[in-house]
């Protein structure tokens, strides 16, 4: 069907005339209204902020409020045709490619490296007209004993690896082997550590303990970036959730991270909510852009198009890039091949007939 | 805009999404695109030099043709709604909630169908009738089904209305149908519905799938066209109840076109609604908040909360988050399923928006809007936001009804609620606090009919809809809303006796009570009477008439039993304004307080049982000692009831709870009969103050003394000042100045059909509550002298939606 003179921005009127806005004290002066975004190309790194505990109790999140509005984001986005097909392809770039298992080997490992740096096979990227993109995923993410084994497989490629550290999952080994466990891994070559915070410190809101954790763990990682795991299931409520990211993102997090996967609940729309709002809400006060990962339970390509949709509408497009937002997932990644292959054949596609992860 | 694969992946711009139009399209095809009436369960033939364009507003495109209904037509459609009735009333609860369930079943099965129609026909985003319109109209016709199942156990007592006339607005098209048909289906009305000239689309195919799935011919009728053919429905003498939804100016028109028919009415009409931010609220869920309070619908829903008032401390925040937030809105095609706004209804009122939008800057407020344009084929108006506005500006009182939000500061809760209720609607409002003791406290203080706690524009089929003040009365949804398409059997027995008998002197409640051979108690009395010339009663004192007149009562035997004052107008003003004085306190007392002091009343009534049973005989020459039983009878009724009108927590579907309140009316105007001059005097006036009302009450005009004598009563049982104040005098005549008041807020007039009338009419001024009646009522029968009906006249029901979970 053909769309008659009804999609956005097209026939386009001058722009309507805007009043000044006035900003009270030291906001820096841009244009009235326009979204906050970070500038293109590379970012400046969160040095962190002193404690500002007025900050951090001041957020209070209203549940209810927050459901409706994440209900309403995968209802009132969606992209078609190719627009669905590049942003599916984007959503291959941002993913953290994760194995977290017991019986993780190095063969298991060395497979996942491999798909890491060729997410999609050669046919596929050349129907969609991509191959000069180069596309791959945005990190290797195991457990420290694979640390070694991974930058190996990677050599050559330009994807990172991610080390999960900090007596992972729980994080509830002594302080000094958190720490020396980051130094082991950034040792061994990652240049990503997904650290996990006390979640006692934050059900009995001692937020001068966690602040204090989380900002030794930072100067642990020296030049490696930092992944703060919230484990938001085991938090109780969105409002600790908000208070959390809030003093994570003080101590210097590059990144705030839902979960470890090993949580009851892990990434959902609402929870992602809060933590992109006082992403946007850091970003705001202090300049220092500070990425989103949601991690554990985002399987299929249309959930990981609603994390995009929350991600553009909530902080801009600038916050769609590898070095601002990662899916830490597995499994999403067949789905998306499937879906991407549907669009190239108009055939529905088999996840056995998808290269395996 | 980038188009190819690689592009997009470095722009991550969004592309189109359309759906489908098709099968509506077809659907429209397989009608010629033009419509008749539907009439009888049939489509009328579409009249050649008689059609109506429908305009697709996204586009500008004619899509169809209408027929304007005429004269002739409406009363074809009255008739064919008439004469279903027997069959439809007469059906059992369970035949009409398997009617209603059938079509709440073919609603979800054609959902898209109507869906896309909608979309077409209203320009508002697929999104909308999709998620939104369409599920609530599927919701209604479910719920109602229950309420058709349950008839004769819950409204037992009560019949159906009769024929209904129904006149809805563009702006919801078929919710709004679904809000008048259910429950008039429910309740055994037969119904003729106008939907509005912009947007009949949908209702006629309703009517179609209606039918499909078995309903009755006659029951429904869609009746197309403008205002006129609304005027002649609203007209017609055949007519029972009228139900409108839309601007208070028709609301008004209608409310006189119908003053002294008997026809029963409720209105939904305009809002201003208040957006209310607190300091300590959850500012980010506040802007989604805003958005689906002004922004949704592009800003034309009546209930849309239209006024952001916020505390200043967080105001400056507060609207740079809504700025960012505006930037990202898209406008564009409603067929598009990315957008968040589509187009608005029609050019003119697009008009009316941008008009209103200049007057704004005019007066000195600041606008604002998003940086990016939206399409300049078909109507489209881009989200915009005032500030810097004065409550006394043009847009900070109208109802603009479009994407267009005025924000204002306050310093204090107290005045967050000074600036809420300042305006003349009271539709609806939207609270915002994380303090759920501020929450709480706040909501009962706002005037509206909806208060939304933490959200806003929720809708649902077991829970009330309707307004405050000059934004109508009359509930739509829940057990609240099928009151207005019932009658106490009771009345309909009253109506077939009165029009049955041709040879049946029809009694009002003026007639007299004929006089009996008792012994008048001051036959033999020889002295002259001390003079005992009662004033009126106005904040707790005895006042001297303004007019300084006064006025002879008489007794049977036409020998003068005293005097009592002459009111006037100004008389009225003072009463009216103790009553407003007393109100708040009164509204807020515990009903046991009030119920105790009811009880006091009755007691000291008691007391004196023998002197008010001899005055009763003197005025009405009756034995008067069973009206003052009957009186003190009555008072412990209304005592007991103080502290028992409890309201209601609906099932909506929320986590949640709905609280149905039952708030006071406010100030109640009262004129009483001349017939059982105490007994009716305390049916009536004891209702209201029970409820919390403070009154203004006018006694009978024959026989005033029975209630001047109960000064001394009310003076010695506590009864705060200004809770009742009594006004003696010409009835009609103060009923008219009470009627006329703008700060009273119900007119209850029981009389001669020309005093029903003037009453009526007279109220359109701040679109006061009316119960007003001329036929005769029973008043020692408890069916018909108290009861529930009272009561719920008597309040008003205000449903707070307090979604919960941390």
């Amino acid at each position: 069907m053909k769309l008659e003179g009804a999609i956005l921005r097209v026939n386009m009127t001058p722009g309507p005339r805007h009043a000044k806005l006035k900003l009270a004290g030291t906001e820096p002066e841009r244009p009235a209204g326009t979204s906050r975004e970070p500038p293109g190309g590379e970012i400046a790194r969160n040095p962190g902020m002193p404690l500002d505990l007025d900050l951090v109790l001041a957020q209070h999140v209203n549940r209810s409020a927050v459901e409706r509005r994440a209900a309403t984001i995968p209802t009132r986005r969606t992209v078609k045709k190719q627009w669905q097909a590049a942003w599916l392809l984007r959503a291959v770039s941002l993913i953290d490619l994760t194995t977290l298992s017991g019986d993780d080997t190095r063969g298991n490992v060395r497979r996942l490296c491999a798909k890491a740096r060729h997410p999609l096979r050669p046919s596929l990227e050349r129907a969609l007209g991509v191959e000069g993109l180069h596309i791959t995923v945005g990190a290797v993410c195991v457990y420290h004993q694979l640390v070694a084994t991974a930058i190996e497989a990677l050599a050559g490629s330009s994807v990172p690896v991610a080390a999960v550290s900090t007596g992972f999952p729980s994080g509830l080994s002594p302080l000094e082997t958190r720490v020396s466990e980051i130094h082991a891994s950034v040792a061994a070559g990652a240049r990503e550590i997904d650290i996990v915070i006390t979640r006692g410190h934050v059900l009995t809101g001692d937020w001068h303990a966690l602040y204090d954790e989380v900002r030794a763990f930072r100067d642990a990682c020296g030049d490696a970036h930092m992944k703060a795991i919230l484990g938001t299931g085991e938090l109780a409520t969105l409002t600790n959730v908000a208070r959390a990211s809030m003093v994570a993102m003080m101590a210097g997090a590059d990144f705030i991270k839902t979960s470890t996967g090993k949580e009851g609940v892990n990434a959902t729309l609402p929870i992602s909510l809060v933590m992109v709002r006082m992403i946007r809400e850091f970003f705001d006060r202090t300049g220092f852009p500070i990425g989103y990962k949601p991690a554990g339970g985002i399987r299929s390509a249309k959930n990981a198009l609603e994390y995009l949709y929350l991600i553009k509408e909530e902080l801009g497009d600038r916050w769609l890039r590898a070095d601002l937002f990662r899916f830490g997932a597995s499994g999403l990644l067949t789905d998306i091949e499937r879906q991407l292959e549907y669009f190239v054949t108009g055939r529905y596609a088999a996840a056995h007939r998808q290269p395996m992860v | 805009m980038a188009t190819t694969v690689p592009e997009i992946f470095d722009t991550m711009e969004y592309g189109p999404a359309p759906e489908s139009d098709k099968p509506a399209l077809a659907w429209l095809e397989r009608h010629q695109s033009t419509f008749g009436h539907f009439v009888g369960g049939a489509w009328t033939t579409p009249r050649k030099g008689g059609l109506f364009e429908v305009i697709n507003p996204a586009s500008g495109k004619v899509i169809a043709r209408a027929t304007q209904g005429t004269k002739a037509d409406v009363n074809a459609a009255v008739r064919a709604a008439r004469n279903a009735l027997p069959a439809w009333q007469g059906l059992t609860g369970h035949a009409r909630a398997r009617h209603l369930y059938a079509i709440a079943r073919s609603v979800q099965r054609n959902a898209r169908l109507l869906a896309v129609l909608e979309t077409i026909d209203n320009g508002k985003s697929i999104r909308e009738t999709r998620d939104i319109d369409i599920p609530l109209v599927a919701r209604h016709f479910y719920h109602h089904a229950g309420w058709a199942q349950l008839f004769e156990s819950e409204f037992a007592g009560h019949e159906c209305a009769g024929v209904a006339g129904q006149i809805i607005p563009w702006n919801f098209p078929l919710l709004m149908l679904a809000w008048k048909v259910a429950p008039a289906l429910a309740a055994g009305c037969t119904t003729v519905l106008k939907p509005a000239e912009f947007t009949p689309l949908t209702a006629l195919a309703f009517a179609e799938l209606a039918h499909e799935a078995g309903l009755p011919p006659g029951v429904l009728n869609i009746l197309t066209g403008d205002g006129t053919t609304g005027a002649a429905l609203v007209d017609h003498p055949d007519v029972d109840k009228l139900a409108f939804t839309g601007s208070t100016e028709v609301g008004r028109l209608i409310r006189k076109a119908t003053a002294g028919s008997g026809k029963k009415l409720s209105l939904e009409l305009g809002g201003k609604s208040p957006f209310i931010v607190f300091e300590d609220a959850d500012l980010d869920s506040v802007v989604e908040g805003v958005v689906d309070a002004i922004w949704f619908n592009q800003g034309q829903v009546c209930c849309a909360g239209s006024r952001l008032l916020v505390q200043e401390g967080i105001a400056e925040r507060l609207i740079e988050k809504l700025r960012v937030r505006m930037e990202r809105l898209r406008v564009g095609s409603p067929l598009d399923k990315a957008v968040d706004m589509g187009a608005i209804v029609a050019p003119v009122q697009l008009e009316r928006i941008r008009s209103l939008v200049q007057q704004g800057e005019r007066e000195g407020a600041e606008m604002w809007q998003p940086s990016w344009a939206v399409p300049t084929e078909g109507c489209f108006y881009p989200p915009t936001l005032f500030t810097n506005v004065s409550p006394s500006s043009t847009i900070a009182q109208v109802e603009i009804f479009g994407p267009v939000l005025v924000s204002m500061t306050f310093r204090t809760p107290d005045e967050a609620v000074a600036l809420a209720n300042n305006t003349p609607f009271g539709l609806a409002a939207s609270l915002w606090s994380e303090n759920i003791n501020l929450a709480l406290a706040i909501a009962p203080k706002v005037k509206a009919g909806v208060v939304w706690i933490n959200c806003t524009n929720l809708f649902d089929a077991a829970a009330g809809f309707g307004g405050y003040r000059e934004s109508g009365y009359g509930r739509e949804g829940g057990r609240e809303g099928m009151w207005e398409y019932l009658k106490g059997s009771w009345e309909s027995r009253v109506e077939s006796r009165e029009s049955g008998a041709a040879t049946a002197k029809k009694r009002t409640l003026d007639s007299r009570l004929p006089p009996s051979n008792s012994r008048l108690s001051i036959a033999d009395s020889r002295l002259p009477l001390i003079d005992r010339t009662p004033k009126h009663f106005i904040g707790g004192r005895q006042a001297r008439p303004d007019s300084g007149y006064s006025m002879r009562v008489a007794g049977t035997d036409g020998r003068p039993l005293g005097d009592v004052g002459e009111g006037n107008r100004k008389d009225i003003r003072n009463a009216v304004e103790a009553a407003r004085n007393a109100g708040g306190a009164w509204a807020r007392s515990p009903g046991h307080s009030r119920g105790q002091i009811l009880y006091y009343v009755a007691e000291n009534l008691s007391a004196r049982a023998a002197e008010f049973a001899s005055r009763l005989l003197d005025m009405t020459g009756q034995d008067g000692k069973p009206e003052v039983d009957a009186a003190i009878a009555r008072l412990f009724t209304w005592a007991a009831w103080a502290d028992k009108w409890d309201g209601q927590v609906h099932q909506t579907p929320i986590r949640g709870v709905t609280l149905a309140m039952n708030e006071p009316v406010g100030v109640v105007g009262i004129a009483s009969p001349a017939a059982f001059p105490l007994l009716s005097f305390v049916s009536l006036v004891g209702a209201a103050v029970a409820t919390g009302n403070t009154v203004v009450a006018v006694p009978s005009e024959p026989h005033p003394l029975a209630v001047t004598d109960l000064y001394q009563v009310l003076e010695t049982s506590d009864v705060p000042a200004g809770v009742l104040n009594i006004v003696t005098g010409h009835r009609d005549e103060l009923a008219k100045v009470l009627a006329e008041h703008d700060d009273v807020d119900a007119i209850w007039y029981f009389g001669s059909p020309e005093g029903v009338k003037l009453c009526e009419l007279a109220s359109v001024g701040n679109m006061k509550q009316t119960w007003c009646e001329a036929f005769w009522r029973d008043w020692p029968n408890d069916v018909q002298g108290e009861g529930r009906e009272f009561l719920r006249r008597a309040t008003q029901v205000k449903n707070i939606w307090i979604p919960y979970g941390e």
